[in-house]
């Protein structure tokens, strides 16, 4: 009954879904005849097209691959990451709202920790609880951001990389330097609501032919602050989020090198410090809050890289240092507040070897070690240290129109505790396969596949939380059935330029998954093995771009995601009920512009009703929500110095929602950004 | 050129469908029925039932069953109550009729909500930071809170607060121990488990005695570690649990006489929550089971008279294999019916069960979220 309730429930839910479907049943019959054309003048034409369409990662990937990067990703409403990766297919961000609430990705349904978010190649790590808050990555310093659903698309890669359900590559922007340039400089300043100052500069000098250097700092303070609305259809009452204020400040500094073997190698420093008020959830009588949050998080990192020839090699190392507290005024302890505080050490070291056998044959060893400690005040803490060894045994077949990877990863886990008990020794066997392949003599259309098999380990704080943590606990295993395509096609001299499609259906399995049941009362919670999630999904997206006149140039996105994630768990409760916070449909547009010297973008976000607990009911009903988002560029160069000026106004129709209950999101706002560059 | 507008064409609807997704406007969520087998006429006409809600999700609700009709009602404060700003709020945590007049202990909202009795109809909302517990005496409302003050490192006692149940205002307040929880008038002294539950390091051990007239504590006494709850008998002895601390001391049961101010009696049994009616102390307990790693539930009936731990079962019928967590008690004092809440995985609707005095079930009804504290309208 609850099953059929939810499918039916809300026609204009249905109405949304069916439209998509409409739209691709519109475009696809249009698409497949242009193809028939185009095949009598496939020959003719085959020079033209090969020259025209690049088919690039996106086409190419055999695993899922979504992109940002470049002028998109600078045309973007973001601020963060977090902003960003909201128009990918597949990802619901679970978003407290504001400009310092946690926001955090799940992929393909699967949870959080599913994902490993890549930082310049190298995986930023939380052995604490698995999770990276996306908000607390600017897009200032970056050139590019990489979804994979699988894995990255290569064989020749760390350990690492093979190592979870799906990864985030947030790559910095790398120094680039034309004839007789020496020195780049950008520096900006964006303000606007929520008292937002965000001053950032980026300096990058070449100091010889081999080396440069690049040194980027950012300062941000907000006080946070929005309305919001919470209505009943009786009551209807409007507030301001409090306690939400942030400042942080983040330093990077880094060296790009080149060995005359062409060989390249890189070194980075990154400092990251805030702190912050917690806004908690909007209850009855509830509206402000006094906690607080102060993290600090340092990195070095370096990485070596040899592509010629038939032997490769490539080498990681990182340390990193993290320190986070946490203060609770409302919690009086005996003779103190509340006043936790937590220090993380990572240490990880990853060699990764490739060798060409022949022309269409390569094999890969990949080996990592990673060595995880932390340290809390909490009573009767265990003092975890974890020391994982990963290894990956991969191969990859490629010809011109085939190409086959597959990997199995070897994972050897110990946790040692200096007090009470360890979750002990784990031993996984991990395996992955993936295809792409190109049926027919057009470049234009593939098809890829793969299937993953991967866990997540339980976290420290699965494991060893005080009275939360159970050291019983095992892995929590996925499984990935992925097919898809991807179509690309341009149309030279015509408005419409070029299209390109990819679209995947999956099946995902989650067993094991970690989830947290009650005990004896509220106060004795424990984490047990006991969830199980059935995923079904389809993720399309479509980019064009269109050449109205010469000047004026346009290009859309479009996402569109269904899932079905049932909670297969117990017969007896909430059998096949949607799981909280993932929506059937969801998906987003993008419009981007360029005339001159101006650019403007419109986005779209659409995220249809969700539940925020097991159970479909109409207490647990989240409604839909929907943003509309616009900014304006203008951007002026004189004598190789550019200047750009932004504005951006985000949710236009002052939308009020929740993303997760109780922690509202922000209404319109707006964001000004004035920026310099040479 | 076909071509083209096609794809404009397509654009267009495309445009259009994401412009117009729909939203269903916020609705006030309404009271439902179920109708179970009615009861026999007796001065009980019914009970009002908390669910507690899961912390953050705003989701305590009252429910109210017409043992008369068995007239089962879910969720009627929304319905009773519709401009209140987000609902009876955010954990509810203790519940009370006394007079005309129903209180609700909302923990985290921070408040008791005083509604009446017959309509469920708002009256006042009292506001106490963090408050737990609330009993009654003699014309006064003692509620049990945490802490007195916020945000104050020295000021880690919490405080009973005396409400008077005409004015509806706070007369006056005390210092007890830290955490306290239930609490119980015996010839008017209020005796007050303390918890110490924020410093697992240093758990509180006692129980606070204030003296109503003087409202000074004039005793306190040591029972044990993290104490919860705390019942009256009709012989002037209090039973009180201690929930251990998880990791070497046990839960435990104790029986304090309140005439000597000392534990006479201990039972090393892990009770979770108690009822006491007339000679019987209905209990139940779940323990955690180092050895299967789960949770060990077991019901069973105490005679307080004899102070002795009895072999009669209150469900006979088997129906405690369907229960997950028992969570709320209750006992109707004419037709000796037992009522046990299940809170399931404390995020999913919970369920009322009812046993007819030789422990067969009567009926199970589905409840809101954390079912869990019962309180009688005669």
């Amino acid at each position: 009954m609850t099953k059929r309730k939810f499918a039916f429930d809300g026609i204009c839910n249905s109405f949304f879904g069916f439209s998509a479907i409409l739209w691709l049943g519109v475009f696809v019959p249009y698409s497949s005849s242009a193809q028939t054309d185009s095949v009598k003048k496939a020959n003719e034409l085959k020079e033209v097209s090969i020259r025209t369409i690049k088919l690039s990662k996106r086409q190419l990937s055999s695993s899922p691959l979504q992109i940002l990067s470049g002028k998109d990703l600078e045309r973007l409403n973001s601020l963060s990451v977090a902003d960003a990766i909201r128009f990918f297919s597949g990802v619901q961000l679970k978003d407290y709202g504001g400009i310092g609430g946690l926001k955090t990705i799940n992929v393909r349904s699967m949870g959080t920790n599913h994902t490993a978010v890549f930082y310049d190649g190298v995986q930023l790590g939380n052995a604490q609880n698995g999770q990276v808050d996306l908000g607390k990555f600017s897009l200032d310093n970056i050139e590019e951001i990489e979804l994979y659903n699988g894995q990255k698309s290569t064989i020749f890669q760390s350990a690492r990389g093979f190592a979870s359900g799906s990864s985030l590559y947030l790559n910095a922007k790398q120094p680039d330097f034309e004839n007789g340039q020496t020195d780049h400089l950008k520096a900006s300043i964006k303000g606007g609501s929520f008292g937002l100052i965000n001053p950032s500069v980026l300096w990058q000098h070449k100091i010889n032919d081999a080396i440069s250097a690049s040194f980027n700092a950012e300062y941000k303070n907000a006080n946070g602050r929005y309305k919001f609305r919470y209505t009943n259809g009786v009551y209807d009452s409007t507030f301001v989020r409090k306690n939400a204020d942030i400042e942080t400040m983040r330093v990077e500094a880094g060296l790009n090198g080149k060995l005359p073997d062409s060989s390249a190698w890189t070194a980075k420093v990154y400092f990251y410090k805030d702190h912050q008020g917690l806004p908690g959830a909007i209850v009855n009588s509830v509206y402000d809050f006094s906690q607080r949050l102060w993290n600090e998080n340092f990195f070095a990192q370096t990485t070596y890289k040899k592509e010629a020839g038939r032997y490769n090699l490539m080498v990681a190392a990182k340390f990193a240092n993290d320190y986070s507290r946490y203060l609770n005024p409302d919690y009086v302890k005996e003779t103190e507040l509340l006043n936790n505080v937590y220090k993380q050490r990572e240490l990880y070291l990853s060699v990764a070897n490739r060798y060409k056998i022949n022309s269409f044959w390569d094999v890969v060893l990949s080996g990592d070690y990673q060595r995880n400690t932390l340290d809390a005040n909490l009573d009767r803490f265990p003092y975890p240290t974890r020391n994982t060894f990963l290894t990956a045994l991969a191969t990859q077949i490629h010809f011109e129109r085939i190409d086959i990877q597959a990997n199995l990863l070897n994972t050897y886990v110990n946790d040692k505790v200096e007090q009470y008990y360890s979750a002990g020794n784990k031993h996984m066997l991990s395996p992955t396969v993936m295809v792409s392949w190109q049926p027919f003599n057009q470049k234009e259309f593939r098809i890829r596949s793969f299937y993953k098999n991967i866990f997540r380990m339980p976290t420290f704080n699965d494991l060893y939380y005080t009275q939360i943590g159970n050291t019983f606990l095992k892995p929590e295993y996925t499984k990935q059935y992925d097919l898809g395509l991807t179509y690309i096609r341009a149309f030279e001299g015509k408005l419409l330029q070029q299209v390109s499609v990819q679209t995947d259906a999956y099946y995902n399995t989650v067993k094991d998954k970690i989830v947290a049941v009650p005990g004896a009362n509220l106060f004795r919670w424990s984490m047990q093995n006991i969830g199980l999630v059935e995923i079904k999904g389809l993720d399309v997206n479509i980019q064009t771009a269109w050449k109205i006149t010469n000047d004026l140039l346009l290009n859309t996105g479009l996402t569109y995601t269904y899932q079905q994630a049932l909670d297969v768990t117990d017969v007896k409760l909430n059998y096949r009920n949607q799981i909280p916070y993932i929506p059937l449909n969801s998906g987003s547009f993008l419009l981007g512009a360029d005339w001159k010297n101006f650019a403007m973008n419109y986005s779209y976000i659409y995220t249809s009703e969700r539940y925020d607990q097991s159970a479909n009911n109409a207490k647990n009903y989240v409604p839909a929500w929907y943003t509309h988002d616009i900014a304006f560029h203008y951007t002026n160069t004189i004598n190789k110095q550019c200047f750009r000026l932004s504005a951006e106004v985000n949710n236009l129709l002052n939308q009020y929602y929740d993303v997760i209950t109780n922690f509202p999101m922000p209404g319109r706002s707006y964001r000004f950004t004035l920026a310099y560059s040479y | 050129m076909k071509k083209q507008t096609a794809s404009c064409l397509s654009l267009v609807v495309l445009a259009s469908v994401f412009l117009f997704s729909c939203r269903k406007d916020p609705q006030l969520i309404l009271e439902d029925e179920i109708v179970v087998q009615p009861g026999p006429s007796t001065p009980v006409k019914g009970f009002y039932l908390v669910n507690e809600g899961n912390m953050n999700m705003n989701r305590a609700s009252l429910d109210f069953m017409d043992l008369q009709t068995g007239v089962y009602r879910r969720n009627i404060y929304n319905q009773a109550n519709p401009t209140v700003v987000k609902g009876l709020g955010d954990v509810g945590n203790d519940v009370g009729v006394y007079g005309s007049k129903l209180y609700v202990v909302v923990n985290i909202s921070n408040k008791v909500e005083v509604m009446d009795v017959k309509t469920g109809k708002r009256i006042s909302q009292i506001n106490i930071t963090n408050c737990r517990y609330i009993t009654f005496h003699k014309g006064k409302a003692y509620v049990s809170a945490y802490l007195g003050t916020v945000g104050d490192p020295s000021a880690p006692s919490g405080i009973v607060a005396e409400i008077d149940t005409t004015s509806l205002t706070e007369i006056r307040r005390i210092n007890v121990g830290r955490q306290p929880e239930e609490m119980a008038v015996v010839r008017e002294k209020l005796y007050v488990a303390n918890s110490g539950g924020y410093t697992p390091s240093n758990y509180e051990r006692t129980v606070s005695i204030i003296d109503l007239n003087s409202f000074q504590v004039v005793n306190k006494i040591d029972v044990g570690v993290n104490l919860h709850r705390l019942k009256a008998d009709k012989y002037g002895d209090l039973y009180v649990t201690s929930r251990g601390d998880y990791y070497d001391i046990p839960s435990k049961l104790f029986v304090i006489d309140t005439k000597t101010e000392k534990v006479k009696k201990t039972f090393d049994i892990g009770v979770s929550n108690l009822v006491i009616d007339d000679n019987s102390a209905y209990f139940y307990s779940s323990e955690f089971s180092y050895i299967t790693g789960g949770y060990v539930i077991k019901y069973g009936i105490i005679d307080v008279k004899n102070e002795v731990l009895t072999d009669k079962k209150f469900i006979t019928d088997g129906t405690d294999k369907d229960i997950t967590i028992p969570y709320g008690i209750a006992v109707n004092p004419y037709t000796k019916d037992v009522f046990i809440t299940d809170a399931k995985d404390y995020v999913s609707p919970g369920t009322l069960y009812s046993f007819d005095p030789a422990g067969k079930k009567r009926y199970e009804v589905a409840t809101g979220d954390i079912p869990a504290h019962f309180a009688f309208v005669y």
